[in-house]
């Protein structure tokens, strides 16, 4: 820890950690990150660039960092792309920068920087054309090997994640001296507040700075307003957590990282991220501001950083930039940084102004301590490969030219300060307008379109009483808004520091040869390796939207989305272009803030938990029963039963069997159930299906169809009239709740004049279907109450009574064709229901059967499913139920799209069957249809919608649409082209009983 | 149109780069053009450069509000498949992936067409079903198709989590070799330069304000640059079709949404083809960048604003972690959110208007990247003649009146 000072900072100098970077062992403090704990040892270079694999250093000190990315760890918990500015030290971390091969200090691919010339920006779009075939297997394998940054894990994520959900009055983003003020103000308001900073610690700024605050150094200051704030019982303090996206209705998310910090020694069981997704009444962005870098050529050297961070460097982590620094800068505040480091003890050999006679307050002083004072000039080129080691600094013409005059000044460091550009990237994220300041060149916040305002350096108040003072009154109207206190500030704390002083905005410092000549890079983006050249190539070439020039240069467009760069890019593009910045506009700020992991965004909301599963009160019972489930919508339903070694055909035989010979029982539970209540229940029910419901008695229970208004079948399912204005409809499994909201949809938009409410109780009632010629007598043993007979008990008709000691609700459904009764108990009564049907049936053969037996039995008699027989542009018509489509009604869903001319036309696709010239050759379910044999293209005819090995009809079946098919009957099709085009024929879609002689049993 | 290669790289870097010709040139509007087009997108730039290169007609203008290729074609996630169930929409779609497959040398501009594979992933039996169906369809309709076994899906992507204890367990995929991605504003930038070079005139910041229409028949537009007359309009504005037709005095049967994508940060290879899964919701690629490209459902909202919502995103990160669980530590970068034009079939309307010389293509919902070199084509053939191509003849608007709709609700790789 060669450059770490003897004493000062805010570390905890008893902690000592060892850490490996670059397969280099190094020690540090608690309290540093890995950037300072490497700058503290003499490191700048951390990694390699994105396109030429220059190499990189450290050039921030917090989220804004576009270069120092390293990978951290390694195995399961690897992680790329990570800012080494960010990551807080712990004893044992492991990393290594990023894009280098074998390393940072060794990159093989540095050719491509000696290659240069020919890679300008876009190079990609003119070459690699040829030969065309080239490009697949040669080109862009190259190009894809050469991209990407870090490497993502190979194994699954060891983590938890989890996501909380959070409601407050005021929301502070930013924990520097606005936002705490802003936050102290609200929460002694009463306000809920919550405050949210990226850091470890509150202060911002202030951690990195000497001034002083009521009295006290800045960064005790935010330490007790700290414990003010967690005093305060409205009020919730999170650090470590990124503000990163504002969405409308002041909807906000927040990116926690809870052990991120602890490595290896974070608890067990404590998720590691949390997402917070936050809806705030007012908020106060007060999200600070960051410097911007100079343009000069290699500008990108390791060493070379931005000024204000080598103040935290040292002020924070107590480590000096190196040897011997050069200051380059536009503005008067950067030379406090100068003073700080030889206050510190350390070597500053020249600052360079580019201002003609700046005047800055502390220059004197600077003067005095033995610093060269160069004005008017800029740094013209900076020499070193793996760290700076001289500049060249050369006169300016005050034209946008170098005078010839020139000094070359050895250094090991380069801290560089363009002047400041608030943060207003959540501002625009929020869809507010920014306003651009000629004077400061800066982007200020505009008009709010949402409940927000900004406070501090986000606003342009640079200096530090400005912060605090806009802070506080900021936060006193938030709470005033949400109606706490009178909106009066407290009073502002005094405080000790200079204020921001004077800057001349300077945009790109010329290089010994014109720009883009020779070996030098302006670097603008130092992420994605963009210069000033390839700005003013992409201006010539007629990019001239900031956008296009974004998006052919990839300017902005790395992980720090141009935090850096933009302003800079954009001031050059305008110069290019002979325009103003605000004429050329600016790009659109996009969530993220700053990169957030799958794993967060994803919380728990994985594995069995990705989406709720769904079972019904028989599961445990199929689980026990071994059962196969098979995923229906969210639901699991049992797919069939195997019994010792039944393979699946074995089990749905034994089971279809079962049903057509004895009796059987489904657990139905899973269809959708609605109770339609109200003295329009009845007005309903005839618009939205295809068949009149006013007809139907009480007690009895009706098949419906339902059709969109385009006129084709999306759902259907028995309904019973269970009083005058009280009807159960029933639906398909996997459409239970679309049903449910299509009928709100039509109520609440279209006929809001009607009474009625429609309830899911799909939930609420357990449903056995019992079915087979054993049926009655299995129930008769456990209703004995319940007359069961053909007469008493008629088909599709509904009784209510005593079923196992539980009241219950019967239908006389079938939906198998045999005679069959569903039984519908209180959802937890389904169990006892269950387990009684099987005991009283076993002397009848009782066996559970599955989905697919259920599936045969139901293709065996033609019944439909909706979504499998029909595919959103099936009518009733197509399925030969015209019986079920009223004449009479005046009007109903669907009906008037029967008329058009599609709906008429006489080869529309029809329901039949199919049967394999070869019994046993059983077509996979969605084979096409066609006339002849061939070779493609062949025009198909229909597809095969169900198909099953019947057990029944000991052969296989089929059920198909095919265009015109009612009028085909008996001719020769062929099933194509993955079976091999097999013949088959067309028949009659029913395939059994196909006079309904077995429902009754 | 200088030609662009390894040699003139070569070349113009003796010169530092500094004799580059602008791709497209920015012309101030002429009172008046044969043919206009509204709205600079890859599909109206397509339709342009296809009039000027098959049709002879050069005296057209593309009129765009922002600049070229900002809206949908800078938005979208880059698909490139043919793999559609219907007979129309396959014959569409494989025209443009046709073209596809030799635009790059056709434009001299490296589109990164990259033909790395599309995989739709099956988790039930009805996915299955339909999936079977629409290989069995696209294999006689000669697309390029295959049915895989869940051991087949891990051979060809071995990242996905193919274990029977997901939530969704992987059951098999379909997998159309020749589908892939593209670099999105290269294909808008492509056909720029190669209609401009035609004699094209590419006027951005002109926002059309008005469409004059005399006796049925359109006479030109009006625009935020003046009045432009025109004997044929094409509108070509994904996002805001509704809003044209609506001053041509006609009403399309579209809904407008949001639908976002976002990118990861840039990774080393880890993802060679492209995963769609329409059961758990999500689609994702690896560009040549190294960013994983992540889009799945519409924002429900209708809206005009270019804003989602973050619950869209965490859906499908649930979703995403679930199918490639070493994504988990992987960042998103970006997000951002564009204005699809979804039609009832969710299929496009490409062809003629009520009025006489209007013609349009819009509706192409979550899809339209794809089809825009076949989108263009057929389009400058239904300008150009008057008549719509059979290849888009289906397309029509009166198909809302007819019923004939083209619904590829049913067979869409990810639900609309």
């Amino acid at each position: 820890m060669r450059f770490r000072l003897k004493e000062g900072g805010r570390i905890d100098r008893a902690q000592r950690l060892r850490f490996t970077f670059n397969g280099r062992s190094y020690e540090g403090y608690a309290g540093d990150t890995l950037a300072s704990a490497l700058i503290a040892s003499g490191t700048h270079l951390t990694s390699r660039s994105f396109k030429y694999h220059r190499p990189r250093g450290i050039l921030t000190a917090g989220a804004e960092e576009p270069s120092a990315l390293v990978q951290l760890g390694e195995g399961a918990r690897t992680e790329p792309n990570l800012r080494a500015t960010q990551v807080e030290l712990y004893d044992g971390l492991t990393a290594a920068g990023v894009n280098a091969w074998p390393s940072a200090n060794c990159d093989l691919a540095a050719w491509t920087g000696r290659l240069a010339p020919l890679f300008p920006a876009g190079f990609y779009y003119k070459t690699f054309l040829w030969p065309a075939s080239f490009w697949k297997s040669l080109y862009e394998p190259a190009i894809r090997r050469m991209a990407g940054l870090g490497r993502a894990p190979e194994a699954p994520d060891p983590d938890s994640y989890d996501k909380m959900n959070i409601h407050c009055d005021v929301l502070v983003v930013g924990g520097g001296p606005a936002g705490i003020s802003a936050a102290l103000a609200a929460g002694e308001a009463g306000a809920r507040v919550m405050l949210v900073d990226d850091e470890a610690t509150l202060g911002g700024a202030l951690v990195g700075l000497r001034h002083r605050v009521d009295g006290v150094d800045g960064a005790a200051w935010a330490q007790a307003a700290a414990g003010r704030l967690a005093a305060m019982e409205e009020v919730r303090v999170l650090t470590r957590t990124t503000l990163f996206g504002y969405y409308d209705h002041n909807s906000l998310s927040a990116f926690e990282r809870r052990t991120d910090h602890l490595g290896p020694g974070a608890p067990a069981g404590t998720s590691r991220q949390r997402l917070w997704n936050i809806k705030a009444g007012r908020v106060v962005l007060a999200t600070g501001a960051h410097e911007r870098p100079l343009v000069f050529a290699d500008n990108d050297r390791p060493g070379i950083l931005l000024a204000s961070a080598a103040q935290r460097y040292l002020n924070q982590y107590a480590a000096l930039p190196g040897e011997r620094a050069v200051l380059f800068t536009n503005n008067d505040a950067a030379y406090e940084v100068a003073h700080d480091i030889v206050e510190a003890g350390g070597t500053v050999g020249a600052v360079v102004d580019c201002r003609p006679e700046p005047a800055a307050p502390l220059a004197p002083a600077l003067k005095e301590a033995g610093v060269a004072l160069h004005t008017g000039s800029a740094i013209a080129a900076t020499h070193g490969t793996k760290r700076v080691r001289s500049v060249t600094v050369a006169k300016l013409d005050g034209d946008g030219g170098l005078s010839g005059e020139q000094y070359r000044i050895f250094c090991d460091s380069v801290l560089v300060s363009g002047g400041w550009n608030p943060a207003v990237h959540l501002f625009s994220q929020s869809a507010g307008k920014l306003t651009y300041e000629e004077a400061r060149g800066i982007f200020l916040p505009g008009t709010a379109t949402q409940a927000l305002e900004v406070a501090g350096a986000a606003n342009g108040s640079f200096g530090l009483a400005a912060c605090l003072a806009e802070g506080a009154a900021i936060g006193a109207r938030a709470a005033e808004a949400a109606g706490f206190g009178d909106g009066t500030p407290p009073p502002a704390p005094p405080v000790e520091a200079p204020e921001p002083g004077a800057i001349t905005p300077y945009w790109l410092a010329p290089g010994l040869k014109p720009l883009g000549h020779g070996k030098a890079k302006h670097m603008v983006d130092h992420q994605d390796d963009v210069t000033a050249a390839d700005i003013r190539l992409a201006a010539r070439e007629g990019f001239r939207s900031v956008e296009h020039v974004k998006r052919y240069t990839t300017v902005g467009m790395g992980t720090d989305q141009g935090k850096t760069a933009n302003v800079n890019g954009l001031a050059i593009l305008a110069d290019a272009l002979g325009k103003t910045v605000p004429e050329v506009g600016f790009t659109t700020y996009r969530p993220p803030y700053t990169p957030v992991t799958f794993g967060a965004l994803a919380g728990r909301d994985t594995g069995a938990l990705m989406d709720p599963v769904r079972r019904t009160a028989m599961h445990v019972w199929h689980e026990a029963a071994g059962t196969v489930f098979e995923p229906v919508g969210q639901w699991h339903r049992p797919w069939w039963y195997p019994k010792r070694r039944d393979d699946k055909h074995a089990a749905v035989a034994r089971e279809c069997r079962a049903v057509r010979e004895a009796a059987g029982i489904l657990d139905a539970s899973t269809l959708g159930k609605i109770d339609i209540k109200g003295p329009d229940a009845t007005t309903l029910l005839d618009m939205v299906y295809t068949n009149a419901f006013s007809t139907l008695k009480v007690g009895r229970v009706r098949y419906g169809l339902m059709c969109g208004d385009d006129g084709m079948v999306f759902d259907d399912g028995t309904t019973a009239r269970l009083g005058e204005n009280h009807y159960l409809m029933t639906t398909t499994t996997g459409n239970a709740a679309h049903v449910l909201e299509w009928l709100e949809e039509w109520l609440q938009t279209e006929w809001p004049e009607l009474k009625v409410y429609c309830t899911s109780v799909t939930e609420q009632w357990a449903t056995v279907a019992l079915a087979g010629p054993r049926a009655r007598d299995v129930l008769a043993a456990l209703a004995p109450e319940m007359a069961l007979d053909a007469h008493s008990f008629p088909f599709m008709s509904v009784k209510e009574g005593v079923v196992a000691g539980v009241n219950a609700r019967v239908f006389r459904i079938s939906f198998t064709g045999e005679l069959s009764f569903e039984i519908n108990v209180p959802w937890s009564h389904g169990r006892r229901l269950w387990d009684a049907l099987m005991e009283a049936g076993a002397e009848h053969g009782i066996t559970p059967y599955g989905t697919e037996a259920m599936h045969v039995l139901r293709a065996e008699r033609g019944f439909i499913i909706v979504g499998q027989e029909t595919d959103g542009t099936t009518t009733p018509h197509d399925l030969g139920m015209d019986w079920i489509v009223s004449k009479k009604k005046a009007d109903f869903l669907g009906k008037r799209a029967w008329n058009r001319e599609d709906s008429r036309r006489e080869d529309r696709k029809q329901l039949v069957g199919i049967l394999t010239d070869d019994p046993k050759k059983v077509l996979p379910e969605g084979t096409q249809l066609v006339d002849k044999r061939g070779q493609p293209p062949i025009p198909m005819i229909g597809h095969v919608t169900s198909s099953y090995a019947s057990p029944t009809l000991g052969r296989s079946i089929a059920l198909a649409l095919v265009k015109g098919g009612r009028a085909r009957k008996g001719e020769t099709i062929y099933a194509a082209p993955e079976t091999g085009f097999l013949p088959c024929k067309i028949t009659e879609p029913v395939f059994y009983d196909s006079e309904g002689a077995k429902r009754d049993g | 149109m200088k030609k662009f290669s390894i040699f003139s790289l070569a070349r113009n870097a003796l010169s530092h780069h500094e004799h580059w010709p602008e791709q497209w040139r920015s012309p101030a509007p002429k009172p008046a053009y044969d043919v206009v087009i509204i709205g600079a997108g890859g599909h109206g730039l397509a339709t342009a450069y296809y009039l000027a290169a098959l049709h002879g007609i050069t005296n057209v203008a593309v009129l765009e509000k922002g600049w070229l290729g900002g809206g949908n074609t800078g938005r979208n996630t880059t698909v490139i498949r043919s793999n559609y169930l219907w007979d129309e929409s396959a014959a569409l779609y494989e025209h443009s992936l046709k073209l596809w497959e030799g635009l790059a040398q056709e434009l001299n501009y490296n589109l990164m067409f990259s033909q790395r594979g599309v995989l739709n992933l099956i988790h039930n039996v009805h996915d299955l079903q339909e999936a079977t169906r629409r290989v069995n369809a696209n294999r006689l309709n000669a697309v390029d198709a295959e049915l895989l076994s869940t051991e087949e899906v891990k051979a060809f992507c071995p990242i996905l989590n193919t274990s029977p204890k997901t939530r969704y367990p992987i059951m098999g995929g379909t997998l159309q070799r020749r589908g892939g991605n593209a670099r999105h504003d290269a294909v808008a930038w492509g056909y720029a330069r190669a209609a401009d070079a035609r004699g094209v005139d590419i006027i951005q910041n002109c926002e059309v304000t008005g469409i004059d229409v005399e006796a049925g028949r359109v006479t030109g537009v009006q625009t935020t640059q003046g009045t432009i007359a025109a004997k044929k309009v094409g509108i070509v504005v994904a996002g805001h079709s509704s809003v044209l037709a609506a001053m041509a005095g006609f009403r399309l049967p579209i809904e407008s949404h949001p639908l976002q994508a976002l990118v990861s940060e840039p990774l080393k290879p880890v993802l060679h083809c492209v995963i769609m899964s329409n059961g758990v919701h999500v689609y994702v690629s690896q560009s040549d960048k190294g960013e994983l490209v992540i889009g799945a459902g519409l924002d429900p909202p209708n809206s005009y604003s270019q804003r989602g919502g973050l619950h869209t995103i965490e859906d499908q990160m649930g979703a995403i972690v679930e199918l490639i669980p070493i994504f988990s530590r992987v960042r998103m970068m970006r997000s951002w959110a564009g204005i699809v034009d979804v039609c009832p079939d969710a299929s496009p309307i490409i062809g003629k208007t009520p009025v006489e010389g209007l013609f349009i293509n819009g509706g192409w919902g979550t899809g339209g990247f794809k089809a825009t070199p076949g989108s263009g084509w057929v389009l400058a053939h239904t300008i150009a003649t008057g008549e719509p191509h059979p290849l888009n003849a289906p397309f029509a608007l009166d198909r809302f009146t007819s019923g004939a709709l083209i619904d590829e609700h049913a067979a869409a790789a990810v639900a609309h």
